[in-house]
């Protein structure tokens, strides 16, 4: 509270990003402990939460007053003139302290309250159990157990406490193997295929230095591909870029040749495995670039973005030059590297990178997803989301710059998972229960701090934090919203292939507007398929709502009739009855024709099908005539 | 002529692969006059497979060893591969082949042969006559709410009755009511092909109209024609009082005053007064077809990185001129509904880029036109009779070794506008993708006469309506 010393700004511009008549709205600006507050003429109001500001700018000062720029962690980016320059200032320095706190105790999560008592939030909490997740893929089995080495966060800090390894692996392995892993993070099972017999696994890299070698691991190893007994080899997949592991091999070597045996000994220690020293194992490296890469490319990407007036052939080179769909294609070939060998060759496969909390996390929890159709119903998605990366330690809160700290560590690791969960969602339509709008709510929530789940960097510091007793957890209240997520081409039978292929020709990968405009309100069409269907779906609902109400008033009446049958042999008095009757008859054959035909349409399940049923209503209405231009170059798609 | 001359042999045993994901085929082939034909054994299934040869592109032939593969390339963007038992066999037929499909006689073609059962001949054409759209235009001038000279102001003229008018316009076009056949005669003298301004749309909300015709021919003297001034002034005069007019020249400024040099040129602002002239160049001709084929090179490499794709797409600026050819349609439709001006498109001839933005303005400002016939009509009228050389910049497509004359995708562009605005309203299209994609695969071989020739004054010369 000590930091804001405005409260409220009157006269507040609001500019519109792309607009090239520079078009604004008046309203006034309100800061709260936890918002920003924007409420403009016509009583419509912008909420800005202080956590999602990424950086906030003061520019220069106008004839119309002090431009404030604010950049969202979220893709929003406002635009604001504040008439007098000391208002402006003071928003200015509120935001700066406001957006960037320095303790976990002053997040948005720790004073969020939305009025649950304690036993419905501890339910919320409860709701993804990772336990029963590893009883449903079928573990513990014959050949994976419960292992009970990290159970005090001993062997390595990042882990959660359960991990499940290879029945033969006993603990001396572990240990050791744990001791010769970046980290400590030690080869463990992610995901188990039930028909195949064939395990994800994951870990950190080796520190193998020049000729370290440790027996424990090997055969670590050797358990998890004896733990598959359809297949004698397994793959290791280093998803780092090879040319960069050569180039760190080489001037390993040159280190080595040059400086003391010793010092050069001290300067090594990470790599990755050598080839001689295991045996019945396959190594893939699969070129993902590292987090810094990734962030200078996101970073580029937003520039593109954010021009004003951009030209075809300026979108195309800024898109290229950025690189993000580059990435993008190969965080998938990855995952369709991972899937392939568990489908087709029925190896076990382990993943690794350099920490194995990033790229692995990517790569694990979308082969996982393009295993496995339970991943792609709604709860299945929190439930992956929760174990590849929120258990195995992917460190949100320092990835998604939840404190103030280094921002070499900021990086949009998952941002690139969501991505690629919607590329497959575009190719895939019918495969997913979700759609674009819950991805892009979880994408609102990793940075808003409004729950507890990605607050903290991993399973032990959540726990010391007294996050499940002090917050609450957000997938309840995605549940509760569930219709606004239901992506209605979903149908769990027609995925008779259970494993998605999806194509990665070059053109399948597009630029994600929803995501990165998505409060660019004049960049969207107008039209939106995806409503009219719900709105059918809604009225369909209505209808057999109707026909069942209908119905059961008739078996009313026609109980009432056979009990004027009974009375009518004793009073003769059933006529009354009987208008009342018919008068329900004709409504019940006039309610059922639409309900037909709605359902007809429905199970087609083609949009295509259902539009022409609407244009009748699309050209009747008073559509304005004219399909007015705005041409973002951001919807031209190829 | 006899195809069978051209045919050197008739059959062949061969494999056809599909591409990647279909199964390939295996039995005899056979090379008929407008066909190719591919029959599998008797124990397979009685899958006939046939292709139109009009529609192959160009062709490729390998030997080697005693097989030879033919590789066809479509105009639809199919690129089929044949293996051919039989060198000697291979050369013939690949021979055949190239002769069969780049016949020049339109009378040879395959739409005079082609009888599909319960379609009768001439039927189906004149689906839509300019008398039609004349009789809309009326009942909506008549209902109009605007006051009374609007009403009645155009009217049918046949000026162009036996097509020496202008060679390229149908039969009857709708005028000013204030402008007599003479006038007309003398303004197309001034303008090339003869394609003086003709009402192309009449906006009835607004009671504005879209115009097209060609470029005037002021050449070096700077001529003027009285004329073709009072016909323009006609129009302005009939819209509203004190109306304005844009000419949206579909050249760039410096284009349009080249083209004075070989007798072209642009209306001076002088002789035209409510008319102001806008330049919005898009591209035409031999660079677009360039950047179409550019851009087929660029999808049809399956392993290239992320990067060079996106390279690929902006080096062929194929989206370059979709966006250019949209703006400049929005431009169109935003002065006729918002500003309430008329306005005259042209770029040299006429007969491209000019159809292009107007046909794509209507489908912008008028609900019917985007219903599945109205969507037609516009086709009809817009690009048939209107005068698109359908023959010459559809004769080939994006594979032809041939060095490109007169091809140019810019009906293709149109489509592809089509479907971009389909994008970004998806509800208001009454047709889906297939239809563009159908229209596409017609307008370059098709069994029917629709695209056929370049000008209504042709198709009465090959006799196409009684005869496809």
């Amino acid at each position: 509270m000590e930091h804001i010393r405005t409260t409220k700004v009157e006269q507040v511009k609001l500019l519109d990003r792309f607009s090239t008549s520079n078009k604004s709205l008046t309203g006034t600006l309100y800061l709260t402990a936890t918002h920003l507050l924007f409420i403009d003429s016509h009583q419509k109001e912008t909420w800005i939460l202080h956590h999602h500001i990424a950086l906030v700018e003061k520019l220069a000062l106008t004839t119309s007053g002090c431009p404030l720029v604010i950049q969202c962690k979220n893709f929003r980016t406002v635009h604001f003139i504040v008439p007098r320059e000391r208002d402006c200032h003071d928003i200015y320095n509120s935001l700066l302290q406001l957006s960037k706190q320095a303790k976990y105790e002053d997040l948005y999560a720790f004073s969020y309250n939305p009025k649950q008592n304690d036993s419905e939030r501890l339910r919320g909490w409860q709701l993804v159990d990772l336990a029963e997740e590893y009883k449903r893929m079928g573990v513990p089995n014959s050949n994976w157990q419960l292992s009970d080495a990290n159970r005090d966060y001993k062997i390595c800090e990042t882990y959660p406490r359960e991990l499940y390894v290879p029945r033969i692996a006993s603990k001396p392995i572990i240990v050791g193997s744990s001791k010769f892993r970046s980290k400590g993070r030690f080869p463990v099972l992610s995901y188990y295929h039930q028909n195949k017999e064939a395990a994800i696994c994951r870990c950190s890299q080796p520190l193998s230095g020049f000729s370290a070698r440790c027996l424990e691991d090997e055969h670590l190893l050797q358990a998890i591909s004896k733990a598959n007994p359809a297949n004698r080899y397994m793959y290791v997949m280093d998803t780092r870029p090879r040319h960069r592991m050569q180039s760190w091999w080489a001037t390993q070597k040159d280190i080595g040749r040059i400086i003391l045996n010793a010092m050069a000994n001290r300067a090594a220690g990470k790599g990755y495995e050598n080839e001689d020293n295991y045996s019945n194992i396959r190594f893939q490296f699969v070129g993902i670039e590292n987090i810094h890469v990734m962030r200078s490319s996101l970073q580029k990407l937003l520039e593109v973005n954010g021009t004003k007036g951009l030209s075809v052939s300026d979108f195309y080179s800024g898109l290229e030059n950025a690189g993000w769909l580059r990435h993008i294609k190969a965080v998938m070939d990855a995952a369709i590297f991972l899937a392939k060998a568990i489908m087709v060759e029925n190896a076990s496969v382990l993943v690794h990178c350099s920490d194995g909390w990033d790229r692995t996390s990517q790569v694990c929890s979308l082969g996982s997803l393009l295993l496995d159709p339970y991943y792609r119903t709604i709860r299945g998605f929190m439930v992956l989301i929760e174990k590849d990366w929120i258990s195995f330690g992917h460190k949100y809160s320092e990835r998604c710059g939840h404190l103030d700290g280094d921002p070499k560590e900021v990086s949009p690791v998952f941002t690139q998972f969501l991505e690629c969960v919607w590329h497959l969602t575009e190719q895939f339509p019918q495969a997913f229960e979700f759609n674009e709008a819950f991805l892009l709510q979880i994408h609102e929530h990793i940075h808003s701090c409004q729950f507890g789940n990605f607050i903290g960097n991993c399973q032990k510091e959540r726990e010391e934090l007294k996050l499940k007793e002090k917050t609450y957890s957000l997938w309840p209240f995605l549940l509760d919203d569930q219709e606004k997520y239901v992506n209605p081409l979903y149908s769990s039978t027609s995925q008779k292939p259970a494993v998605l292929e999806p194509n990665t020709v070059a053109f399948h990968f597009k630029f994600w507007r929803n995501m990165y405009h998505q409060f660019d309100r004049t960049l969207h069409p107008r039209q939106s398929v995806f409503n009219i269907i719900m709105n059918m779906n809604e009225q369909n609902k209505q209808l057999q709502k109707d026909v069942k109400d209908l119905e059961s008033q008739i078996k009313q009446h026609k109980n009432k009739q056979t009990d004027g049958v009974l009375t009518k042999e004793l009073l003769n008095s059933v006529r009354p009855e009987s208008p009342a009757l018919k008068t329900s008859l004709c409504l019940k054959e006039q309610t059922l024709l639409p309900v037909n035909d709605a359902l007809r349409t429905i199970e087609g399940s083609n949009p295509a099908d259902n539009r022409y049923s609407e244009y009748a209503d699309e050209f009747s209405k008073a559509e304005p005539a004219v399909v007015s231009s705005e041409y973002g170059v951001a919807r031209m798609t190829c | 002529m006899e195809f069978s001359e051209l045919i050197r042999t008739g059959q062949a045993q061969a494999e056809l692969l599909r591409g990647p994901e279909m199964p390939p085929l295996r039995g005899t082939l056979c090379v008929t006059g407008h066909h190719l034909l591919l029959s599998p054994g008797p124990q397979a299934t009685p899958d006939l497979w046939l292709l139109l040869l009009r529609s192959v592109d160009s062709i490729e032939k390998r030997v080697a060893g005693d097989a030879g593969t033919i590789t066809l390339r479509c105009k639809d963007l199919r690129v089929l591969q044949l293996d051919i038992e039989g060198v000697e066999a291979t050369l013939d037929i690949a021979r055949s082949i190239e002769a069969l499909s780049s016949l020049e006689s339109v009378i040879t073609s395959f739409p005079f042969f082609y009888r599909p059962k319960g379609l009768r001949l001439g039927e189906a054409w004149h689906f839509h006559p300019p008398e039609r759209y004349y009789k809309r235009i009326a009942r909506e001038t008549w209902s109009s709410p605007l006051p009374v000279p609007q009403t009645r102001a155009w009217r049918l003229s046949e000026a162009n009755e036996d097509f020496s008018l202008c060679p390229s316009y149908p039969r009857a076009v709708i005028v000013p009511r204030a402008v007599d056949d003479d006038a007309l005669a003398r303004s197309a003298r001034f303008r090339q092909g003869g394609r003086f301004p003709v009402l192309s749309y009449y906006h009835a909300p607004r009671g504005t109209v879209l115009l097209r015709s060609s470029q005037p021919l002021t050449g070096r003297q700077k001529l003027r024609c009285a004329e073709d001034e009072e016909l323009l002034r006609a129009v302005l005069a009939e819209a509203r009082p004190g109306a304005r007019g844009f000419i949206v020249d579909t050249r760039s400024a410096q284009a349009a005053k080249q083209a004075r040099m070989t007798g072209g040129g642009t209306e001076a602002k002088a002789a035209y007064p409510g008319w102001k002239r806008l330049h919005r160049p898009l591209e035409r001709g031999r660079p677009l077809q360039e950047s179409f084929v550019r851009l087929m090179e660029a999808c049809g490499d399956p392993e290239q990185s992320m990067d060079r794709w996106l390279s690929r797409l902006d080096g062929c600026r194929w989206l370059s001129h979709v966006k250019e050819a949209l703006s400049t349609a929005c431009l169109a439709a935003q002065g006729m509904e918002w500003e309430g001006a008329c306005i005259l498109v042209h770029g040299a001839e006429g007969t491209d880029s000019t159809l292009l933005v107007t046909s794509l303005a209507q489908l912008i400002l008028d609900p019917l036109s985007r219903t599945m016939a109205g969507f037609q009509e516009l086709i009809e009228r817009e690009w048939i009779q209107a005068g698109h050389p359908f023959q010459l910049r559809c004769a080939h497509s994006a594979f032809s070794h041939t060095r490109p004359k007169h091809e140019a995708p810019i009906f293709l562009l149109f489509l592809d506008c089509v479907w971009q605005l389909g994008r970004q309203f998806p509800l208001s299209l009454e047709f889906g993708e297939g239809m563009l994609l159908a229209l596409f695969d017609h307008s370059y071989a098709s069994p029917f006469g629709t695209f056929l020739c370049n000008s209504e004054k042709e198709r009465p010369v090959s006799a196409l309506d009684p005869s496809t």
